[in-house]
């Protein structure tokens, strides 16, 4: 470019990491004034104190084990003597397990266990782009199932178990997974119904529904599905109190992810419903090959939003006794030589459910950037 | 007018008997009556808000009229929904934004409808959409996404995506409004060479050059009317009316 010989000589002459490396960002973008430069200072101060200060807490004065007497008791006296010093890990050591599957069988652990590594699994290969035909439908029938057995059992020689007893991490993924996975065709049909001017009746009943769910609290729809669902029912006709609570959290989601569609649906030029309609094709084709695949890419950001609301949103069924992730960790706290030791619980719940959030995110942010590469306007 | 230049000589591919229709209170189309033959090249033109898309929109029900009768091919279009699904078959559109699917490739375009609607099998879809990318001339960018191609290249895909369902008729909205002046041609072309073929068309079009070149029939509409129809020499050496002689002013004008 002719741009180039018109830079003045000295300024070609300076080393090019002062023109574009890190310490010219750090000089025009932190060090730029007097008031910067103090604020700057300031927070790395800050900043350097509260990391020092996790470390000092977290991992110098952390008390890892405790030591046990004869009968296999553990003694927490080292917990104790350090507590507000350092933090006391040996308790998680202690009652991990417990945190991840709940009162399930100790000792048949490794089929929740197996459960969460399916549940990665699926989401791993439902994530990717080269699965996505019809047979990913056929791998989650055949996977669930596979999960329903194991946690289960009472065949291949597993004892049974019943669902009271399931907890912790593997419940938590149950309401998640079927929620979302649920929660999302019903979102399609009802923003689809909410648009449909032809019939008047299914478009009122989708806006009620919507208007309805988004009026009330998630916790209020638990109590109800937990508590008076139940006494409107026939005896002998009540669905049990995971389903009912599952069946709350579905509608719940669809009815936030039904907006965020119709958001979508509305974001699209009318001419691709009338280039659809003019080749002929029927309600669904149309919908189902040129709108929703579009409409769906424009809100991947708010959509992902609203899953990893969901996702997090499942810890409310701690109210109504489902012994999910949360509930798994609250009741742990219970026990009486590890009572106080709140913070190291829920550091421990945060990063599992950071890392689930964390990779929905993330891979939101992918299929963005992939879709608009393809995909160009 | 005379009614005698509404009469095609051949048997009819569309015939609108006294069509009105209203937005609300505005009346745009006012007993609009057109019989097109099998094979005839209508242009339609007119002022801005004449009614001429609603018109032709009328005809694919895009717009559903109010009274009178429209019948295309044979079938009554009625609110019977099959009726309706065995008109859009025969009838290709394209319009002025072009609404190529962005999400598909050129290729995908052109073979969605042949393979949901006609129920082709894909391979047969395939080669023959490449047959008709080849006859707009585009053949080499079917594995493109419509983002990537110009205005021109991607109304020339249109219209090969509309002529993929073998369509008895076609029409068209102002196909060529959008385009930079240097594209228009390579579209015409494309329209020229598909009237030369025996098409059924109806363009809605400003274009005089193309009108003279291949319309057998000029109808120009002025406030949801059709106040004068004729042959295209006539119509634009001898307009009749005020307002026809108003609009090609102007039009020329504009040229
Ligand atoms: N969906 C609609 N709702 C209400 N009014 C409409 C609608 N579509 C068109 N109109 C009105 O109907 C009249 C005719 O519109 P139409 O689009 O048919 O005109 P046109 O002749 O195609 O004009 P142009 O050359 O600008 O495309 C205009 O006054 C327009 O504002
Ligand atoms: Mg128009």
């Amino acid at each position: 470019m002719s741009a180039t010989t018109h830079i003045p000589t000295e300024a070609r002459e300076r080393p090019p990491i002062l023109v574009a490396g890190p310490i010219a960002w750090a000089r025009d973008n932190l060090f730029n004034s007097w008031l910067s430069t103090a604020v700057t200072l300031a927070l790395i101060y800050l900043i350097v104190r509260g990391i020092a200060g996790f470390l000092d807490w977290g991992v110098l004065h952390a008390v890892w084990t405790v030591p046990a007497d004869a009968k296999g008791q553990l003694d927490p006296t080292a917990c104790r003597d350090a507590k507000g010093i350092g933090a006391c890990w040996a308790f998680i050591g202690d009652k991990w397990r417990f945190i991840l599957f709940g009162r399930y069988p100790y000792d048949d652990q490794w089929r929740p266990a197996i459960c969460v590594v399916l549940f990665i699994g699926l989401f791993v290969v439902s994530a990717m782009r080269r699965f996505w035909r019809k047979e990913l439908g056929y791998i989650w029938l055949g996977t669930l199932v596979v999960i329903g057995i194991l946690m289960w059992g009472g065949i291949l020689g597993m004892p049974f178990v019943q669902q009271d007893s399931w907890g912790g991490l593997p419940m938590t993924l149950i309401l998640a997974t079927f929620g979302l996975a649920l929660a999302f065709p019903l979102a399609v049909l009802v923003a689809l119904g909410r648009r449909s001017t032809g019939l008047p009746a299914v478009r009122y009943l989708c806006v009620a529904y919507v208007e309805l769910i988004r009026g009330v609290p998630l916790i209020s729809v638990l109590f109800m599905a937990s508590v008076m669902f139940p006494l409107f029912m026939p005896v002998g006709l009540n669905p049990d109190k995971l389903l009912r609570a599952q069946l709350g959290i579905i509608l719940f989601g669809a009815a936030y992810l039904a907006e965020v569609i119709r958001g979508g649906l509305q974001a699209l030029p009318k001419g691709q419903y009338e280039a659809a309609d003019a080749l002929g094709l029927t309600y669904w084709q149309k919908m189902g090959q040129i709108i929703l695949p579009q409409a769906l890419r424009l809100v991947i950001p708010p959509m992902v939003n609203t899953f990893i609301g969901s996702f997090k949103d499942t810890s409310l069924v701690l109210i109504i006794g489902i012994f999910d992730l949360l509930t798994t960790g609250k009741v742990a706290l219970a026990e009486p030589i590890w009572q106080g030791y709140s913070t190291e619980v829920y550091i421990v719940l945060a990063v599992i459910y950071f890392i689930f959030c964390y990779a929905m995110s993330r891979y939101s942010r992918g299929l963005e950037t992939e879709f608009s590469r393809t995909a160009r306007r | 007018m005379s009614q005698a230049a509404l009469q095609p000589d051949t048997q009819p591919a569309i015939v609108l008997d006294k069509v009105n229709k209203w937005f609300g209170a505005l009346h745009v189309l006012r007993d609009v009556t057109l019989t097109v033959g099998q094979g005839e090249r209508v242009v339609v033109c007119g002022p801005s808000g004449s009614g001429k898309s609603t018109m032709i929109r009328c005809i694919n029900r895009l717009e559903s009229h109010q009274e009178g009768r429209i019948v295309v091919d044979g079938t009554e279009l009625t609110d019977d929904l099959r009726a309706l699904d065995t008109i859009r078959r025969e009838v290709g559109m394209v319009f002025q934004s072009f609404n190529l699917f962005p999400h598909l490739t050129i290729l995908e375009n052109c073979t969605l409808a042949p393979i949901w609607v006609r129920k082709m099998p894909k391979a047969e879809a395939e080669e023959l959409a490449m047959d008709y990318l080849k006859r707009v001339k585009i053949p080499e960018q079917a594995k493109k996404y419509p983002g990537q191609l110009s205005g021109g290249q991607q109304q020339r895909v249109a219209i090969a995506r509309a002529l993929c369902m073998r369509p008895k008729i076609m029409l068209f909205d102002e196909p060529t409004s959008a385009l930079d002046p240097e594209m228009i041609k390579e579209v015409l072309d494309v329209m020229i060479e598909l009237a030369e073929s025996g098409m059924t068309m109806v363009c809605v079009t400003h274009e005089m050059g193309f009108a003279r070149q291949v319309a057998d029939r000029v109808v120009f509409m002025d406030r949801g009317e059709i106040v004068e129809a004729g042959k295209p020499i006539e119509m634009f050496e001898n307009p009749q009316t005020d307002r026809l002689k108003l609009f090609l002013s102007q039009i020329l004008r504009g040229h």
